[in-house]
């Protein structure tokens, strides 16, 4: 018997996703990542006295667009608060975050699990800025502090705890993850802290209604160690519980070299954060046209795209799901199908096959790639129209990446176009019948497997470029007559 | 010269009767002659800049009023490069990097600045007895208070050291050391003046203001202060506004309100005949006078030593002797780098307001205090929504008490009780306004009045009127003459 047979999970996340902005949430500041440290910090993001807080409109756009996103309400009037506590990379010695009146009330998504689809419940997403970094490991007896990340903005979406196991949550994540990349206000970027996660885990006997006590297992920026970490953290409850000790509400940290978690701090020693309304700021309103205008800015998101694929570009399923979960693939195909009189059902075949096999091959990405999409369209518009074959195509493609030419260019130049030209194929044709005579009389004596050997003839002496159809066409017109 | 209204010093100038450079070094000898009596500077510019003096005589030569003539600001607007103290240990050193709005927004104009007032430390208290940089005496009698926290720039006002000084009030910062010393103080409504490059004490009180002789003189340099800063998200967008001078002393018209509660219970038998002379002038001139009751205000002592104190508590968390300001030399680790440098840069009433304030926010009494408190708040603001229907302006005591004597209060709470008439109307965040109307046993005693929100032009037409007719204002203590 399985311990999930005797247990089950309760799963609550909060995820911070950075707001792509240029400047950061109060300061004007640019909020670039990677710059050298302490390269991006204004008077306010220090800290100085007599500095003021100043709302950056676009962070504000983006959060409303999150929530319009996610189906949420955007109450009338969002207020910000204070959080306070120190600590050297909080300068001002609070966080100007959000309490009782966020931007983005409650809102829902739908995932997929293996029992079929659910709605998990956004209880709220709020507006925040981030702290700067401190550098523990660089210098011997001091520590470093970088405040470029000071005041950059972003927003915490907090789920109702309503995933039933690691598998879900990952799932919540991803789809949350889709939405703030397509939606184009966050870069997805998880190795710089652009996506990350806190996970609150409980456990509770199957059946029971009532919580667990939970822990909150910090900072968990892959899609694969959040799924590790809140297995380990389960287990790690259920032990305690089955040896009949109490689970103590904490904060975790998750070590993945050791596949495990440690405790940071118990509820005891939390903070008492005393927020309160932010004195520097009025409460801010958010008028319908403010709602509306961001409306506009909404995306056709991956399902939508599947199904639209599907029905009306004619592209096969399969196809249709890998292209628009790739939002960089879904918008080069999208172009590319814009660009290109050819079918889009080619043009997903073409991109998922020989396209893709040579950015692997070269090791790019579709948005490093040296084609374009304006010549990656030149080049189906040939294939489709019969101008050469896909089997062509493919050392065309090479050729396009090695010398930047456009594929027409290429094909003229290395005379690597079908020949398709009735005349000259008839001329051909006749050509090769009349060097084969006991092979012309053997066929039409009814012997119809000597027409492959005519097909052979005339493409070994095109070497491979007689249009197939067409030739196929004359050659039982001719050998008929 | 000394005494003349700044129209007067104007145009002397204009006129090239004395020169930008004669009259500002008059002054600034003043100012060093008579800091030793007074200790009303906490700095005193070595020089008179050449900039700013350059830029004096440009504005002189454009016809601009306050062209050349010299100031001094309170100690806790940001001066770039000159010390900028807040009369604490904290910030002993501190010189910013910048120049707060209004600072700028005077030297736009020409005006020149000789150096920096004293104050109660980060402006909590009423004596200017909470400075590091020592009391400050009142010009009028050297062994009593002049009032707090703007108490450098009032007594240097009345010692004449210069013709007009800066101050904030944040809940009668100007209006009561400008009754205790004899001159003219106006607190804007809140948002009329950027608080950019204030060091913030209560972010939702704090407003910069003008002490001079007279009201003309405090409306034209307020004129000069106020519009929208982008810099400061509670700067209104309408807040620009010209003081208009009235031509005669008629009050015809003009419905003036008095708590006569307030009045009635005034200990003071000096101050209660000299509020009552002065209303029943009004009455002479044509003002109706009407009683009226605000029955909450009883309770804005309460309601301000919770809120001022909770907002500066997390206000001043940025002094932690990180970054700037005062740190420890004696620390072990990072607990102990705040907690001595806090200590020891901060005074004792500054610590007690900071742990009243953390208090009053702390889990479990946050709506017992902060909040009761905001519901008071509200509840004073329609008490004088309602009393404005029918009065244009509201006359009042300043203070219950004459100058008390250096050491008199040891006792924290009869001190903020002092405070009573003055809070109120911060709560609120209407104009108000201190001007004198005579002497009680040789000390200076003031009138408040109060305006409606943005009617900073109605209480200064009023105190400006009644300043033709009386010369309270004009006098001047005899060590200064």
């Amino acid at each position: 018997m399985s311990i999930w047979d005797r247990w089950e999970m309760v799963i609550g996340l909060e995820i911070h996703v950075r707001l792509a902005t240029n400047s950061k949430l109060f300061s004007g500041m640019k909020a670039s990542y990677g710059a050298s440290p302490n390269s991006q910090v204004s008077f306010l993001d220090a800290g100085l006295p007599g500095t003021l807080p100043v709302i950056n409109q676009k962070a504000l756009e983006y959060a409303i667009r999150f929530g319009l996103a996610v189906d949420a309400e955007i109450p009338p009037v969002t207020v910000f608060a204070r959080k306070n506590y120190f600590y050297p990379d909080l300068p001002k010695g609070y966080q100007i975050s959000q309490m009782d009146d966020p931007i983005v009330g409650k809102g829902h998504i739908v995932i997929k699990t293996d029992e079929g689809e659910k709605t998990v419940e956004i209880t709220r997403a709020h507006l925040e800025e981030d702290a700067g970094k401190s550098i523990h490991d660089k210098y011997d007896r001091y520590s470093a502090i970088d405040l470029n990340r000071a005041g950059t903005p972003l927003i915490e979406v907090v789920s109702e705890p309503q995933m039933s196991n690691a598998k879900e949550a990952v799932a919540y994540m991803r789809e949350i993850y889709t939405r703030v990349t397509h939606l184009g206000i966050c870069d997805g970027n998880l190795q710089e802290g652009s996506f990350r996660c806190d996970a609150n885990v409980s456990v509770r006997p199957k059946g029971q209604k009532e919580l667990g006590t939970r822990a909150e297992i910090k900072n968990l920026n892959s899609f694969r160690f959040i799924e590790k970490a809140i297995n380990h953290e389960a287990k790690r409850q259920i032990k305690l519980l089955e040896a009949g000790e109490k689970i103590i509400q904490e904060t975790r940290l998750y070590d993945a070299d050791k596949d495990q978690t440690r405790s940071m701090r118990s509820k005891e020693n939390a903070n008492d954060y005393r927020y309160f309304p932010d004195p520097d700021q009025l409460p801010i309103a958010i008028t319908d046209a403010m709602i509306e205008a961001q409306r506009e800015h909404l995306p056709e998101f991956p399902e939508q795209k599947i199904q639209r694929y599907i029905n009306v570009l004619k592209v096969k399923a399969d196809d249709a799901a890998i292209i628009a979960n790739d939002i960089q693939m879904a918008a080069f195909f999208e172009a590319a199908d814009a660009q290109s009189k050819a079918d889009a059902d080619l043009n997903a075949k073409f991109l998922l096959g020989e396209f893709s096999a040579l950015l692997n091959a070269k090791g790019e990405s579709i948005t490093t790639s040296k084609i374009d999409v304006v010549s990656y369209a030149g080049l189906l518009d040939v294939v489709a129209a019969g101008g050469i074959s896909r089997k062509v195509a493919k050392t065309v493609l090479e050729d396009m990446w090695d010398s930047g030419e456009a594929a027409a260019a290429i094909i003229k130049a290395k005379g690597l176009g079908q020949i398709s030209d009735s005349s000259a194929l008839n001329e051909l044709i006749n050509q090769v019948i009349a060097d084969n005579p006991s092979q012309v009389a053997d066929y039409r004596a009814g012997n119809e497997k000597m027409f492959n050997y005519f097909i052979g003839q005339i493409m070994k002496k095109t070497k491979g470029q007689a249009n197939p159809v067409q030739t196929k066409q004359l050659l039982e017109e001719l050998l008929n007559e | 010269m000394i005494n003349l209204s700044i129209r007067a010093l104007s145009e002397l100038l204009q006129q090239k009767q004395i020169s930008i450079q004669e009259l500002c070094g008059v002054y600034h000898d003043r100012c060093q002659s008579f800091n030793v009596n007074t200790n009303a500077l906490i700095s005193i510019c070595a020089e008179l800049s050449a900039a700013e003096l350059l830029q004096a005589q440009q504005q002189l030569d454009a016809g601009e009023l306050l062209a050349g003539v010299p100031l001094v600001h309170k100690d806790l607007f940001c001066t770039q490069g000159i010390k900028t103290t807040c009369g604490s240990n904290m910030l002993a050193d501190f010189k910013p990097p910048y120049d707060a709005t209004a600072v700028t927004q005077l030297a736009a104009a020409g005006m020149v600045n000789l150096g920096k007032a004293n104050m109660d430390e980060f402006a909590m208290g009423s004596s200017n007895e909470h400075s590091a940089f020592g009391v400050v005496k009142n010009p009028w009698d050297s062994q009593r208070v002049p009032g707090g926290s703007s108490g450098g720039s009032a007594a240097a006002v009345a010692a004449r050291m210069v013709p007009v000084a800066t101050g904030t009030d944040t809940g009668g910062s100007i209006r009561q050391p400008a009754a205790f010393c004899g001159i003219t103080g106006i607190k804007p409504s809140y948002g009329r003046v950027s608080r950019h490059g204030m060091v913030a004490f209560a972010s939702s009180l704090d407003q910069a203001g003008v002490l001079a002789v007279s009201a003309d003189d405090c409306g034209l340099v307020l004129s000069q202060m106020c519009g929208h800063d982008p810099l400061d998200s509670t700067s209104l967008k309408t807040s620009t506004w010209q003081w208009d001078k009235p031509k005669d002393s008629n009050m015809q018209g003009l419905r003036v309100g008095v708590p006569h509660a307030w009045i009635d219970a005034l200990q003071d038998e000096g101050i209660k005949n000299k509020t009552t002379e002065a209303i029943e002038y009004f009455k002479q001139q044509g003002a109706s006078i009407i009683d009226i009751e605000l029955p909450h205000a009883d309770l804005a002592v309460s309601a301000y030593y919770v809120l001022a104190p909770a907002e500066c508590s997390s206000n001043l968390s940025r002094f932690d002797g990180v970054r700037f300001g005062h740190q420890t030399n004696a620390a072990e680790n990072l607990e102990a780098l705040y907690r001595k440098s806090r200590s020891e840069g901060f005074g004792e009433e500054v610590k007690k307001r900071i742990m009243i304030g953390a208090w009053a926010l702390s889990a479990g009494y946050y709506d017992a205090y902060y909040l009761k408190a905001q519901k008071v708040r509200r509840l004073i603001s329609e008490d004088f929504n309602k009393a404005f229907e029918s009065v244009d302006v509201i006359a009042s005591p300043v203070s219950p008490e004459l100058p008390f004597k250096l050491g008199e209060k040891a006792d924290g709470v009869s001190m903020y009780e002092a405070d009573k008439f003055t809070i109120p109307a911060s709560l609120a965040g209407l104009p108000c306004l201190s001007m004198p109307i005579g002497f009680t046993a040789g000390l200076p005693v003031g009138l408040q009045l109060i305006g409606r929100y943005f009617d900073e032009q109605n209480i200064l037409a009023l105190a400006d009127k009644y300043q033709l007719d009386h010369d309270h204002h004009m006098q001047i203590p005899e060590a200064f003459l």
